[in-house]
């Protein structure tokens, strides 16, 4: 009789998902055996995350394709896997004591941050339309908990809900999106689709279409686009804080990489029918979500429409699918994590048990009290609207750039209009810090783990505006 | 023994009626778990295109996709009552409108 081939399987190139998923195991079985006091489940997901960081150089000659074309170890799967730990590190270390302050006394926070770094992880390097669902709903099931990890506040519970709810009806047009795909092309592999759609092979066109609209709705979802933006301001604002920055960075980051894969790198061909449609949403993203975020009086509501806008932006480099878009993709994400990090570094600075402090009155007075912190968040304002010499205006520049290059110069005109309405609520911001009276006394205890992300942050932006060279080069060496 | 044959039409009809339906209910519905029933039928439409394209073009990937649906909906369906109960203790109702505190 013939023996049966065994597949191949290259665990290698799998190193920093296995890595990642035994440190936070590893944590839940620690978990067991330690008392209230969780600093060393923080000591273990961090050298986890280190760790599956530098595993994810293992391969070399990239892209590097193993699991039967499901699975690809490329330039931009690599760079986003550093992004992830990057931005989940600066979770863990910005939750460390806030966790502490409001009681959160979970040590599977600490191993659902690790999960959700796997399937984010998954996300960035799929080229299986199963793999990528897998990866979206590894991340989705992994935030629907952290969303909601305070059981005891109504608020977070009602925006896990809000959050599950909305998240679980997006994977049911993702997946009927996927399904019409792979019953217009035959297969669920990305390369196999972007073959058969190049050849012209398609079994019928209408289902196509179907599938590609209900994909972009999807992930239009996922990534909090309008017109798919409602759940944002409420799970924002509803989620802990540590979360809401770790929700606003990393799984959007993992998502736009995977909708890029999807919709650049396979469907060029196709551009005619969801190029005008991509075009659509990122503008009603750019302009509702600035001027959402004007009429806002709470920061994280404001931020939460400000990262509504910042993924308007993101989509134009979808949009312009050329070589210029994945690095500026890439660059944006991680100059945005040290900005959004930073910003909510200081937010849970100027909270204390019971008194969140998050509305924009409780910022007035900040700069006479407490000079440094104003200052070091109006640098992370500022580069959020796009200032230069600072990491928001480069990134923000590179996008522009790659969609000027294919010429979409209505997007970017707009886009940049949209940068300056932008300004005026994030100057809303530092006027309150640098112009106003101080309602209350300000009760600020210097924590150490949050003035370190805020540090690594404001280096992070500052470096990255000043001296982006090295990290451009590093996002567009393939 | 013949068979009668179904055209691959009509399994796509059902599967579009049974998502349309399950896309109503979520948008309709006010009640969570209603809301939450309606998103496992749109889960299931989708099962039923993934199984008839498969027989329809003759693959196998198309099943094991639907089987990693199931899966993932069970997940979903641990976490998402896991929600619902430890709301319900905090405000006990399932009425989605009462869910409002957050406004701007």
């Amino acid at each position: 009789m013939e023996p049966i081939p065994a597949p191949a399987i290259d665990l290698i190139s799998l190193a920093p998902v296995l890595v990642l998923s035994v440190f936070g195991m590893m944590v839940l079985v620690t978990d067991l055996f330690i008392g209230k006091d969780k600093s060393i489940l923080v000591f273990i997901s961090l050298t986890g995350l280190l760790m599956a960081a530098v595993s994810s150089l293992a391969k070399y000659n990239l892209p590097v394709f193993s699991f039967n074309g499901a699975y690809v170890v490329d330039h931009l799967s690599v760079f986003f896997t550093f992004i992830f730990c990057i931005s989940s590190a600066l979770a863990i270390l910005v939750s460390v004591d806030f966790n502490k302050r409001e009681g959160i006394k979970v040590g599977e926070y600490y191993s659902l941050i690790l999960f959700c770094t796997v399937g984010m992880v998954l996300l960035a390097s799929s080229t299986d339309m199963i793999m990528i669902f897998l990866g979206i709903e590894v991340v989705s099931i992994s935030l629907y908990i952290l969303a909601g990890i305070q059981r005891k506040s109504t608020k977070s519970n009602e925006a896990a809900l809000k959050y599950f709810l909305l998240g679980a009806f997006a994977t049911g047009f993702l997946l009927y999106g996927m399904t019409l795909i792979y019953g217009s092309t035959g297969s669920t592999k990305l390369t196999i689709i972007a073959n058969v759609i190049s050849e012209n092979k398609i079994l019928s066109e209408p289902l196509m279409l179907m599938g590609v609209v209900l994909l972009i709705i999807g992930f239009g979802f996922k990534v909090a686009a309008v017109p798919f933006h409602m759940w944002a301001p409420d799970v924002y604002q509803g989620a802990p804080t540590p979360v809401t920055a770790f929700m606003a960075v990393g799984p959007k980051a993992a998502t736009l990489a995977a909708f890029y894969r999807v919709m650049s790198e396979t469907m060029p061909d196709l551009s005619y029918s969801w190029e005008i449609l991509l075009c659509v949403v990122s503008v009603l993203s750019m302009f509702i979500g600035n001027l959402g975020a004007i009429m806002q009086s709470n920061i994280k509501r404001l931020l939460a429409f400000s990262s509504v806008a910042h993924v308007g932006y993101l989509i134009i480099a979808i949009i312009a699918k050329n070589s210029l878009s994945s690095s500026s993709l890439m660059f944006y994400m991680l100059s945005y994590a040290f900005m959004v990090f930073g910003t909510f570094g200081i937010v849970i600075l100027l909270g204390r048990k019971g008194e969140e402090n998050l509305e924009l009155e409780n910022y007035s007075g900040l700069a006479y009290k407490h000079p440094v912190i104003a200052l070091t968040m109006t640098i992370f304002l500022l580069s959020l609207g796009g200032l230069p010499p600072l990491a928001g205006f480069v990134a923000k520049f590179f996008i522009f750039s790659a969609a000027l290059k294919e010429g979409y110069i209505i997007l970017v005109i707009i886009a940049v209009l949209n940068s300056a309405i932008s300004f005026y609520y994030y100057l809303k911001v530092i006027v309150f810090m640098y112009m106003k009276e101080p309602v209350k006394e300000f009760h600020i205890s210097l924590t150490p783990m949050t003035l370190l992300v805020i540090a690594i942050s404001a280096f992070g932006t500052i470096q990255l505006g000043i001296f982006p060279d090295p990290i451009i080069a590093l996002a567009q060496a393939n | 023994m013949d068979f009668e044959m179904v055209p691959l039409t009509h399994y796509l009809f059902l599967s579009a009626t049974l998502f349309v339906i399950g896309v109503t209910g979520v948008l309709v519905k006010r009640n969570a778990i209603v809301v939450f029933m309606s998103i496992e039928i749109m889960l299931n439409a989708v099962n039923i295109s993934l199984i008839a394209f498969d027989r329809y073009m003759n693959l196998h990937d198309g099943q094991v996709f639907s089987f990693m649906v199931m899966c993932v909906a069970a997940a979903e369906v641990s976490v998402g009552l896991a929600i619902i109960i430890s709301l319900f203790r905090n405000k006990p109702t399932t009425n989605l409108d009462e869910f409002n505190i957050m406004k701007s």
